[in-house]
């Protein structure tokens, strides 16, 4: 089924509902840590490297501040950040949390300095004085491949966290008439939410508990974490995570500064806190992205493609964060590189490389954003090789609807869909017919119209099945959620998940509605609080509407069946008489509504049946789907670009987006979702990079250095919803939290080619700066006219 | 971070200012919008002892015009000469320029005092002033002088304000009406510091002008006598006569060693001058 379901609740799934969570965000009222106030608290500032690589020889702490610095010595019976992966031949890196032998990236933490406010605290640091024995820095995650490069961890032998290989009969591919080879790159990025980390930290003695108060996105994730780094129970840990302004990934990790809080507070007695700050985000934390590809794809005249052989290096930094490794992207890299296509022959060798910069995140698209801009641009190359139009290489090798389900060539179990058809809407669309036109007639201002492509699909939720594989700190099992009617009607969700902005206080309650049909007002979300809720992985994976959505609806559903079971005993009637609609226990001869069956379970319990289900209207229930491997939802971005090719600069003149996430639970939240990807792709297309000089030290330490898309900046898309459902999944939903992000990259940089093409220039690396786009023309002209066209500025026609 | 600890004082008058700032010892710094100087205090790349606030003393918030000259008090914001508050000395020329300075939230605080004593080669009111030909009156307790942009800026970041002194206002000749402004600049997004600018104030009727490079990690790069960039003279249709050599060679004098950076540099200030010549950009860009 394609197109929008039909018998819309008006409060239930499909639904428009506008964001309940938005009254307090939009009046400045949401609840963050830096919010967080408590009597006798005191704030941290880290002494951090000034170095990318260097032996500590010493640390000096002037007396009369000693008893306000602590540093790895003093942090008794602590243990390193160790994420480790299962996979074969991944090397292990001990992350301290506060540095011990050595330092390895800028940021790294050595010290921790505690005064009544945080200048203060800065003040304290900056009387610590670091003695570092410089070492030669890796910067550059090819040169850290090589033989005799500097070692980021001695012990290795080499910087390699892990290399995979697989190779499914490529050979058959390499007589194919056409072979297109490029070289491309993704630069490094900081994810960059409003609002950055955060931790408060202080011990419940009543409890005999550490309170963790910290802006994330699994807390019950970061309490295993901190138990296992401080040496104490789970059960003397509490995470609570308040309204958190964006996470993307990047807080979804266990910090080091979180570790070393909680040791604090357990040593100190008194509130701790520590709140990011931008530069600190910037320089020692946020890093993403960075993918280096050698690219080939074999094809036939007419586009099919006959193989993709790809060697993928990522750049992984210094240390394996914690849950998700050093390795997640670039072993994903390989299982995820043949994207939405159909094609036989497959090699893909990849590095997870270790050097001296911040540990990599997985951030929105994860490794995705990376593929898709690799592939896509290849596609496109291979479209200019045969002299074909680029929609036309897509459409010759996407996964036809028929195939549906369909294992592609890595084995990804693709669960449905209909890619020719979203390509074929977005085309339609964007009107690809007039924007030839258009740029076949050239623009009065000397600017070039450029059209791109990209199309791409997201696995998400991917469960138990996937990521047992990956042997990480943390797999995915059954998710789970409470369901709690209270005494005056009203419905309490539990889930242990977090959202970070994703709407669920909105979303879940449209869940529990269909099921219920309770009104969603009527409906509260307890989440971000391992004290008050289930076990959870937390919120990664753009996994929360399918498997806590799944959970919610599957907890409903039985309090619904305990509810229609008094119900029919209140009314007089048979169980199988009666039914639960629209809030309301219905029989043959009368009905009430779900709020008089929990006054009498509360209230009245005399009224009872003598048989009830004593469990009451309260219920935990676990959700996977039928398959946990991953729902697959994807889409077709389309775009036109005026290039300007004398100043570098880039307009997006229109954007066009068709996704299928299949069945939407709230279609504006899905807006919502893509316009934030969409922002955060056009600054990886466009904007957003972390130089590094030789040195390693990060050279964007500002906003002012480091861009971010603005209003003016990003376009206004226009989005075109289809709704396959997923066979496996409750409601037929698919996750779609990433997919924004993946595809603007490539689309852009297809664009800018498709624009530049008569001038010989190609861009092969993001962001397309105009300084690139610049350097690229100009060389162009270089090689192929006079010298004297470089500064006479002429344009070829087009 | 937080900046490190200073005292704060809003001297009432300039005579107040001038002592406060005398008896620092060097170890002063003026605060006017705060719009540079405050991130700076932050980032602790400064680190005064003392900070002299001087948003409160009321000549700085005067403008007034002398003659055939525009006097703006230092303390006058980017808003209220993009809103039109203070006289502008031509056709849209400095309200223009002022509307693309960062954002509206900064435009309401900085000032252009404070940017052109901040003398960040990046920022829009050094060029623009420098085309225009604007000079800046200084205060101190043993008087007031004035100096053209170009001798008060003496670096990047760097000008002539010795520790006691204060940028009181800017002054800034009215443009005659047969004269034409262009001002382009080059950013990658709204509200950035420019990578390029160019500036150019022509009038082909006396065949006299002033162009101006900037945003060259240096001081402007001021042309002033611009007959040199169309070929020895200025007449009407003269942007079709730019000598894209003459800024290059000029660039390269100036220390811009990257022939990229030179050529987006020139591309503006070449933008900059078609602008000025008031045709509409489209139509020249058609023809050329």
């Amino acid at each position: 089924m394609t197109g929008p379901r039909t018998a819309i609740k008006p409060e239930g799934v499909g639904a428009r509902l506008p964001r309940r969570e938005d009254d307090r965000y939009m009046r400045g009222r949401g609840q963050y840590v830096g919010d967080v106030k408590m009597a006798g608290m005191r704030d941290v500032a880290f002494v951090r490297s000034p170095l990318a690589h260097a032996r500590i020889r010493g640390i000096e702490i002037p007396d009369d501040i000693r008893s306000q610095v602590f540093i790895a010595a003093d942090l008794d019976g602590v243990k390193p950040i160790r994420a480790v992966s299962g996979l074969p031949g991944f090397k292990v890196s001990e992350q301290q949390p506060l540095a011990t032998e050595k330092v390895r990236q800028v940021g790294e933490l050595v010290a921790m300095c505690v005064a009544p406010t945080r200048a203060e605290a800065e003040d304290v640091a900056a009387r610590v004085v670091l003695d570092l024995e410089e070492l030669p820095a890796l910067h550059d995650m090819r040169q850290a491949r090589e033989p005799g490069a500097a070692l980021v961890h001695e012990h290795w032998g080499d910087n390699v966290f892990l290399e995979t290989f697989v190779d499914i009969d490529i050979a058959s591919a390499f007589d194919a008439p056409i072979k297109v080879s490029r070289t491309i790159s993704t630069s490094r990025q900081c994810m960059s939410p409003l609002e950055g980390r955060g931790v408060v930290a202080h011990l419940d003695r009543r409890l005999d508990q550490l309170n963790l108060i910290t802006a994330c996105q699994m807390p019950h994730i970061v309490r295993s974490g901190l138990s296992e780094c401080l040496g104490i129970e789970e059960g003397r840990i509490r995470i609570v995570s308040p309204d958190v302004g964006g996470g993307f990934g990047y807080k979804g990790i266990l910090l080091a500064e979180e570790v070393c809080l909680g040791w604090l507070a357990l040593s100190c007695g008194h509130p701790v806190r520590w709140i990011e700050d931008r530069r600190e985000q910037l320089v020692a934390n946020a890093n993403c992205r960075e993918h280096h590809y050698e690219i080939t794809v074999y094809a036939e005249r007419d586009g099919t493609i006959r193989g993709v052989d790809c060697e993928a290096t990522v750049d992984s930094g210094a240390y394996s964060a914690y849950p998700f490794s050093a390795c997640l992207e670039a072993a994903q890299v390989a299982s995820i590189l043949p994207g939405p296509y159909d094609f036989p022959g497959y090699r893909c060798r990849t590095w997870s490389v270790a050097t001296n910069k911040a540990p990599i995140l997985p951030y929105r698209g994860v490794a995705r954003t990376g593929v898709c801009f690799a592939l896509e641009l290849a596609l496109d190359a291979v479209a200019a090789e045969a002299g074909l139009p680029p929609e036309t290489v897509r459409l010759k090798n996407l996964v036809r609807p028929e195939q549906m389900p369909f294992d592609n060539i890595t084995k990804k179990h693709f669960d449905s869909g209909d890619y020719p058809e979203a390509l074929t809407r977005a085309l339609a669309a964007i009107d690809v017919e007039a924007v030839r036109a258009r740029q076949k007639r050239g623009e009065p201002d000397g600017r070039r119209i450029g059209f791109g492509l990209s199309i791409y699909c997201e696995q998400a939720a991917h469960g138990t099945s996937v990521y047992s594989g990956w042997g990480i700190p943390m797999v995915p099992g059954h998710e789970q959620a409470g369901a709690r009617l209270t005494p005056d009607g009203g419905l309490e969700l539990r889930i242990g998940a977090h959202s970070h902005g994703q709407s669920l206080e909105t979303t879940l309650a449209q869940v529990a509605h269909e099921i219920l049909g309770v009104s969603v007002e009527r409906v509260r979300l307890v989440h971000g609080d391992t004290a008050m809720t289930p076990y959870s992985t937390g919120a990664w994976g753009s996994r929360m509407m399918v498997m806590a959505g799944g959970a919610v609806a599957t907890a409903c559903k039985e309090l619904g069946e305990r509810v229609r079971l008094i119900g029919a005993h209140l009314l007089q009637a048979a169980p199988d008489d009666v039914r639960l609609e629209a809030g309301r226990v219905v029989g043959p001869a009368g009905d009430l509504s779900v709020a008089e069956v929990a006054r009498v379970w509360y209230r009245r319990p005399q009224d009872l049946p003598p048989d009830v289900d004593p469990h009451g209207l309260e219920v935990t229930a676990g959700y996977k789907p039928v398959r946990d491997s991953g729902t697959f939802s994807y889409a077709a971005h389309a775009v036109v670009v005026a290039v300007d090719p004398e100043i570098g600069s880039v307009e997006i003149l229109d954007y066009v987006i068709v996704e299928d996430g299949g069945v939407l639970v709230n279609p504006m939240v899905v807006d919502g979702q893509i316009l934030g990807g969409l922002a955060q792709g056009i600054g990886t297309a466009l904007y957003e990079e972390m130089p590094f000089d030789v040195a390693g030290q990060p050279l964007a330490s500002t906003l002012a250095d480091y861009l971010l898309p603005g209003a003016a900046e990003v376009p206004a898309p226009r989005i075109d919803h289809m709704e396959t459902p997923s066979p496996y999944t409750q409601f037929g939903v698919k996750g779609i939290g990433e997919g924004g992000a993946i595809a603007p990259p490539a689309a852009v940089a297809n664009a800018v080619n498709d624009a530049l093409r008569p001038l010989g220039a190609e861009l092969l690396v993001s962001p397309i700066s105009p300084r690139r786009v610049v350097e690229a023309v100009l060389a162009a002209r270089r090689g192929s006219k006079p010298n004297a066209d470089d500064l006479q500025g002429r344009r070829d026609a087009a | 971070m937080k900046a490190s600890r200073f005292a704060l004082e809003r001297p009432r008058d300039l005579e107040e200012a001038g002592a406060l700032l005398a008896g620092a010892g060097g170890l002063a710094k003026v605060l006017a919008g705060g719009q540079s100087l405050g991130p700076m205090l932050n980032l602790r790349l400064v680190e005064p002892a003392l900070v002299v606030d001087v948003s409160g003393v009321a000549e700085l918030r005067r403008f007034d015009h002398e003659g055939g000259t525009l006097v703006i008090g230092a303390c006058c914001t980017h808003a209220d000469i993009e809103d039109g508050r203070v006289p502008d000395v031509g056709a849209d020329m400095l309200a223009r320029v002022a509307s693309g300075i960062a954002y509206r939230a900064v435009r309401n605080r900085g000032t252009i005092g404070g940017s052109l004593s901040h003398a960040d080669p990046a920022a829009d009111w050094l060029s623009a002033l420098s085309a225009l030909g604007a000079t800046v009156e200084i205060a101190s307790r043993s008087g007031r002088h004035r100096l053209a942009i170009g001798d008060f800026v003496t670096g990047a970041l760097e000008t002539s304000l010795q520790a006691d002194e204060v940028l009181a206002a800017v002054r800034i000749p009215m443009v005659p009406e047969t004269a034409r402004f262009g001002f382009v600049k080059h950013a990658r997004k709204v509200g950035e510091f420019a990578h390029a600018i160019g500036a150019a104030l022509i009038d082909p009727e006396r065949g006299t002008g002033r162009c101006v490079i900037g945003a060259i990690d240096a001081p402007p790069l001021v042309f002033p006598d611009a007959s040199v960039l169309f070929g020895g003279s200025i007449r009407p249709g003269f942007a079709s006569e730019f000598d894209r050599s003459v800024a290059d060679r000029a660039l390269i004098d100036a220390g811009v060693t990257d022939p990229v950076a030179r050529h987006v540099h020139i591309e503006i200030l070449r933008r900059a001058v078609i602008q000025a010549e008031g045709e509409p950009l489209v139509e020249t860009r058609a023809a050329a």
